[in-house]
C-alpha cells in the first residue's frame, strides 16, 4: 500500500478552506473581519480558494479606528476593487460621536480598546451570526485555548469556562438568537507559516510590512510611528529610522521594529531568527499577564 | 515538511506541563519576551530555576488553581517536522477535554511517574487512547531522576504496561525514560542513563512514521458547499466543494451520491486554479460530475464500488461531555461531518468504569461517562466503522435546547 503526506502548508490551507466552507454552509449571515493585516489578507486568499469562481458568501467588514496607516487603507481599497466583493466599514469615530465610547486621553491614549464597541454595533446592525477572524493560537496564551468556532453571547463575550468541546473536524455552529460565533480558520498557523504561505502564494502586502524610513519616537521601550494620532510632547525625540511593522493595527498601539528587511525572504529569515514574539510589539498586551483573556471576554476579536 | 499532532496524557503531578515546557524550551521555541514574562513570574522551582510549567497554563483560573483545565494548543518546529501539541488535563473530571484533544491527534504521550508506576490514571488514559484509536503511543516514564535513573525500575514498569497495552489492543508502543525537570531524554539524550539505547522523545517525534496509507476504496467526500457562479460565462458551472475525508478520487472514477444513491462520473477536479488528476484525503477540493444530479450540502460522494455502511440504528461508543446527563426521552441533533440529523439514544448497552475497565449495566450517562449505546437517527447515515475509517466513523451530539456539544460518538457496529 502506498503512502503519502501533505506538505504542512497544504494541510493548513486545506483545513482553513474546510472551516470557511463550514461557515458558508452553517450560517445565515457570516462576515469576514478584515483589518488590513497579513493574517486577514491571508484569510481573503483562502476565501478565494474556497469559493472561486463563485462569489464570497460573506462581505468583508473593516472596523476603522480612524488612526490607520494610510498605506493600509489604500491597500484595502485596491484589494476590494480587485476582488469585486462587498466591503462594510464600521467607524470608531461614529461610536465616539454617538457618545458610546469616550476617547482616551494622556500619553498612551489609543483607540484600540474602543473598537470592541464599534465591532459589536456593526455586528448587531447587520445581524451577523458568524465573524471570521485571523487570530492564531500561537499568538498568545489565552488564544491557545480558544476553539475554532468560538461562541460569543449577546454582549460579544467569550466565556473560557463554557467552551464547547471541538472534536475531530466537526464544527458545531448552532447558536441562539443574539449570539454569534467568531471563527478562526488559521488557528493552527504560526506567524512563520503565514509568512511562508504569503511567499508561496505571492500575495501582495501593504508596504508598511517591509523596511522603510519613517519618523519614530520611543515609548515604553518601543518604537512608535510619529503621527498626529500619538499624543506627543517635548520629551519625545523624533528620529528617522529604517523600520518595518510585524502586525498592522491602530497607529497608536502598533510598534515598529528596526529592520532592513525589504523582501519577503529577508522577513522570513528575520522572523526565523527573531527572539521577540509578534504580540510583543503590541502595547495593548503589555498591561498584565491576563490582558488578552480580559479583552476577549469583553468581546475583542 | 509535514505536521504531527500529538497530545499529552498525564497530570500536573506527573510533570506534564513541565515536559511540554521542556520540549519548547530545549528546542528554542520560547521567544525572548515570553521568557521575560516567565522570569518575572514568581513561580519558581525549588532550586530557583524557571518553572517551565507556566508556559502552558493559559487561563487565569488555571494559573490561580495551578492546574490545566482546558485543552491548550502549542506549536513548535524543528528542521525535520512541525508539531502541534494538544495539552490536555489529566484528572478524571476532565476526561472530556482529553477526548477532545485526542480526537485530532495521531500520537499520544502517556506520562507515568516512575516513582508510582502504572496507576489507575495510567489505565484510564490508555483506555482513552485505545478508544480514540490513536495510532502511536509513547509511554514517557518521567521523574527518572527521583528513582536514581534506575534501569530496574524502568524495566519493571514497562513489563507491567505491556500487559495493559495487550489487553487494550494498543499496537505501537514506545517506552522512553525521561526527566522533564532535568531535561533527560526530552530533547537531548540523557547522560545519566547509558543503559537506554533508544531515541530521545523529540528524536522519536521527529522520526516516527505518520504517513497516511492510501486507501482508494475509502474514497469519501462530504459536500460542504455547492459553487454555482451563475454568471454568463460560467452559466453551467456546478462544483461540489468539500474536503476529501478519506481515500482518493480520480478523474473518471464512478461515484455514488449518498443518501440519494444516484451515480455519476468525476469529470474534473479543481483545487483553486489547479486541475489535478487525483484528489487525496485531507485536501480541500471542488469536484465536478458528468451528470447534472441534485446534490446539496450534507450529501456524501463515495467510490461507487465501495459503499460505506448505511443505517438509522448504529451501535456506538459514547463519551458524555455535558453537565446535564443524557436523557433518553429527548431528541438530540447528531452531526456527522457536514450532515445534521435528529437522533435519540435508544439503548444503553453498558458503561465502562474507566479506572478499572469493568463494564457495568447502566441507566444514565453523566459528565465524563463512557460506554456503549445504540443511537437511532432520523435520516440514514452513510458512515464507516471507527476502526476502519476514523474520519467517517465519528459524530457529535448537540442538545438543541442549549446548542452545546454534549457527546462524542464513535461508530462500532450496524444494528
Amino acid at each position: 500500500m502506498s503512502k503519502y503526506n501533505l506538505d504542512y502548508l497544504d494541510e493548513l490551507e486545506a483545513e482553513a478552506i474546510h472551516i470557511l466552507r463550514e461557515v458558508a454552509g452553517q450560517f445565515e449571515k457570516p462576515a469576514l473581519l478584515f483589518s488590513g493585516g497579513k493574517d486577514s489578507i491571508t484569510l481573503v486568499r483562502l476565501a478565494e480558494k474556497a469559493f472561486r469562481p463563485g462569489k464570497f458568501p460573506f462581505p468583508l467588514v473593516h472596523i476603522d479606528t480612524g488612526h490607520n496607516f494610510e498605506e493600509t487603507i489604500a491597500y484595502r481599497d485596491r484589494m476590494v476593487a480587485r476582488l469585486g466583493e462587498k466591503l462594510i466599514v464600521g467607524h470608531v469615530q461614529d461610536s465616539i460621536d454617538q457618545g458610546k465610547v469616550i476617547e482616551q486621553t494622556g500619553k498612551n491614549a489609543s483607540r484600540n480598546a474602543l473598537q470592541t464597541v464599534t465591532l459589536l454595533d456593526t455586528i448587531a446592525e447587520h445581524g451577523f451570526d458568524a465573524c471570521i477572524g485571523g487570530a492564531r493560537r500561537d499568538e498568545e496564551k489565552a488564544r491557545a485555548k480558544e476553539r475554532i468556532f468560538s461562541v460569543r453571547d449577546e454582549f460579544g463575550q467569550w466565556d473560557p469556562k463554557r467552551q464547547r468541546p471541538e472534536l475531530w473536524n466537526i464544527y458545531n455552529g448552532k447558536i441562539h438568537k443574539g449570539e454569534n460565533v467568531r471563527v478562526f480558520p488559521i488557528s493552527n498557523w504560526t506567524e512563520l507559516d503565514v509568512w511562508n504561505y504569503i511567499k508561496r502564494e505571492q500575495i501582495e502586502l501593504p508596504s508598511i510590512y517591509f523596511a522603510h524610513y519613517r519618523d519614530c519616537i520611543t515609548r515604553n521601550g518601543q518604537l512608535m510611528a510619529a503621527s498626529p494620532f500619538l499624543n506627543m510632547d517635548e520629551d519625545d525625540i523624533v528620529e528617522n529610522k529604517q523600520v518595518r511593522f510585524r502586525t498592522v493595527g491602530d497607529m497608536s498601539c502598533t510598534a515598529a521594529v528596526e529592520s532592513d528587511a525589504d523582501q519577503l525572504e529577508d522577513i522570513i529569515r528575520e522572523i526565523s531568527a527573531s527572539k521577540i514574539s509578534e504580540r510583543g510589539a503590541r502595547m495593548d498586551d503589555k498591561v498584565s499577564e491576563a490582558a488578552m483573556e480580559d479583552r476577549k471576554k469583553g468581546g475583542y476579536f | 515538511m509535514n505536521i504531527l499532532k500529538f497530545f499529552t496524557a498525564g497530570s500536573v503531578d506527573d510533570g506534564k506541563s513541565t515536559l511540554i515546557g521542556r520540549l519548547l524550551y530545549d528546542t528554542d521555541s520560547i521567544l525572548a519576551d515570553q521568557l521575560e514574562a516567565l522570569q518575572a513570574s514568581n513561580r519558581k522551582n525549588d532550586d530557583g530555576t524557571i518553572d517551565l510549567a507556566i508556559l502552558t497554563d493559559g487561563l487565569r483560573a488555571e494559573r490561580e488553581q495551578g492546574i490545566t483545565i482546558d485543552v491548550a494548543y502549542k506549536y513548535f518546529q524543528t528542521d525535520k517536522r512541525k508539531f502541534i501539541i494538544a495539552d490536555t488535563p489529566g484528572h478524571i473530571q476532565y476526561t472530556r477535554n482529553m477526548v477532545t484533544g485526542a480526537s485530532t491527534a495521531k500520537l499520544a504521550i502517556i506520562l507515568i511517574d516512575a516513582r508510582n508506576g502504572v496507576v489507575e490514571q495510567t489505565i484510564r488514559h490508555s483506555y482513552l487512547v485505545s478508544l480514540l484509536g490513536i495510532e502511536h503511543v509513547v509511554v514517557a516514564l518521567n521523574k527518572m531522576d527521583m528513582v536514581g535513573y534506575s534501569e530496574t525500575v524502568f524495566n519493571a514498569i514497562t513489563e507491567k504496561y505491556k500487559t495493559l497495552a495487550a489487553e487494550l489492543g494498543l499496537k505501537e508502543v514506545t517506552f522512553i525514560p525521561v526527566s522533564a525537570l532535568k531535561g533527560d531524554n526530552i530533547v537531548h539524550e540523557s547522560q545519566n542513563m547509558s543503559w537506554y539505547k533508544g531515541r530521545s522523545l523529540l528524536h522519536f517525534l521527529e522520526t516516527v512514521d505518520v504517513d497516511n496509507a492510501l486507501q482508494y476504496n475509502l474514497a469519501r467526500m462530504p459536500v460542504q458547499w455547492v459553487i454555482r457562479p451563475q454568471t454568463d460565462e460560467l452559466h453551467d458551472y456546478r462544483g461540489y466543494a468539500g474536503r476529501v475525508l478519506s481515500g482518493s478520487f480520480k478523474i473518471n472514477d464512478q461515484v455514488t451520491v449518498l443518501p440519494s444513491g444516484s451515480s455519476s462520473t468525476i469529470s474534473r477536479i479543481e483545487i483553486f486554479d489547479q486541475q489535478p488528476e487525483e484528489a487525496y484525503a485531507g485536501q480541500s477540493v471542488t469536484l465536478h460530475l458528468k451528470d447534472n444530479i441534485d446534490i446539496s450540502r450534507g450529501d456524501v460522494l463515495v467510490n461507487a464500488a465501495h459503499l460505506p455502511q448505511s443505517s438509522r440504528m448504529i451501535e456506538a461508543d459514547l463519551c458524555w461531555m455535558d453537565g446535564r446527563p443524557l436523557d433518553e426521552s429527548i431528541t438530540y441533533l447528531l452531526q456527522h461531518n457536514s450532515k445534521v440529523t435528529k437522533a435519540k439514544i435508544s439503548e444503553i448497552i453498558y458503561k465502562v468504569d474507566i479506572n478499572t475497565l469493568e463494564k457495568e449495566s447502566a441507566y444514565d450517562f453523566k459528565l465524563n461517562d463512557i460506554g456503549r449505546v445504540v443511537v437511532k437517527t432520523a435520516d440514514e447515515l452513510p458512515f464507516d466503522l471507527y476502526t476502519d475509517n476514523k474520519a467517517n466513523g465519528a459524530a457529535i451530539l448537540i442538545d438543541s435546547r442549549t446548542n452545546l456539544t454534549v457527546a462524542a460518538l464513535m461508530f462500532r457496529a450496524v444494528v
